[in-house]
């Protein structure tokens, strides 16, 4: 027997420094729901909060989606990170470590990258940016 | 406004981060550790973040930025207590944390400031003997 799917959707509003807590210990609960092990989920909230405060200082504060989503056998969760802000001018640049145009040390974006198991990054100057990443259960 | 508090141990200053830290508190940890050191003339400081299921690149900036000015004011920084989740996940992200002193836990970590102190009284005592 198959055990239920859970079904979870979810948005949540980021608009202060705050928020990055109620972010990061819903992302936190929903993986320990589904049966994430401790590494995995440290990892996924690591990146949740980078992107999280990106979003809030560069983006002007935004959206976050999380999802449950399965493949197959495999089990995550997905996270869409979605502001209105200025948006990215140089995609490329902004995946380098180190790379920074503000008050932080540049690793977000690429650190965020190598703590899951996918990663997209979608941006149009003027109009905003949408990074989303997936984290397999066992991933 | 919610700080974080510093206790004074003899010499050292003993910093135990029990709450979720948002990057206004960090800062202010920042700010009062340094000027906790000027007043008190502290010859280290002991952070444990044995309660911390997260350590992001915020965070770790101000755990280099405070073992950096510490340091300039002749403090030695000790983090204690990182747990293995989060220490994987930092060297993941990037951040190895260069250039801060770590140790197991709290005991360990005041054993290596206290080993540090008397270094630096041997050296002194040999100039006296000289």
């Amino acid at each position: 027997m198959t055990p239920p799917l859970m079904m979870i959707k979810e948005n949540m509003a980021i608009q202060q420094e705050r928020d990055l807590i109620f972010c990061r210990n819903r992302v936190k609960e929903v993986a320990g729901k589904i049966g994430m092990g401790l590494v995995n989920q440290t990892k996924l909230i690591t990146a949740t909060s980078e992107l999280a405060r990106n979003m809030l200082i560069y983006g002007g504060g935004g959206i976050m989606r999380l999802e449950i989503i399965t493949r197959g056998k495999l089990e995550g969760i997905q996270l869409t990170f979605e502001d209105k802000g200025p948006g990215i001018a140089d995609v490329d640049k902004a995946m380098q470590d180190g790379f920074t145009t503000g008050r932080t040390l540049g690793m977000g974006l690429p650190g965020a990258k190598r703590l899951v198991n996918e990663f997209s990054i979608q941006s149009t100057p003027g109009k905003g940016t949408t990074v989303k990443i997936l984290k397999w259960k066992n991933g | 406004m919610e700080r974080i508090p510093i206790l004074k141990m003899g010499k050292f200053l003993l910093v135990t981060i029990q709450v979720d830290l948002y990057d206004r508190l960090a800062l202010n940890l920042e700010e009062d550790l340094i000027q906790m050191v000027f007043k008190t003339g502290a010859k280290g400081v002991l952070i444990d973040i044995s309660a911390l299921s997260i350590v992001d690149s915020f965070m770790g900036k101000i755990i280099g930025n405070i073992a950096g000015m510490s340091s300039i004011m002749d403090a030695e920084t000790v983090v204690v207590g990182m747990q293995p989740a989060v220490a994987i996940t930092l060297i993941e992200l990037g951040l190895p944390l260069s250039g801060v002193h770590t140790a197991l836990n709290v005991e360990k970590g005041m054993a290596l400031l206290e080993s540090r102190m008397i270094t630096g009284q041997e050296d002194d005592t040999t100039a006296d003997d000289d």
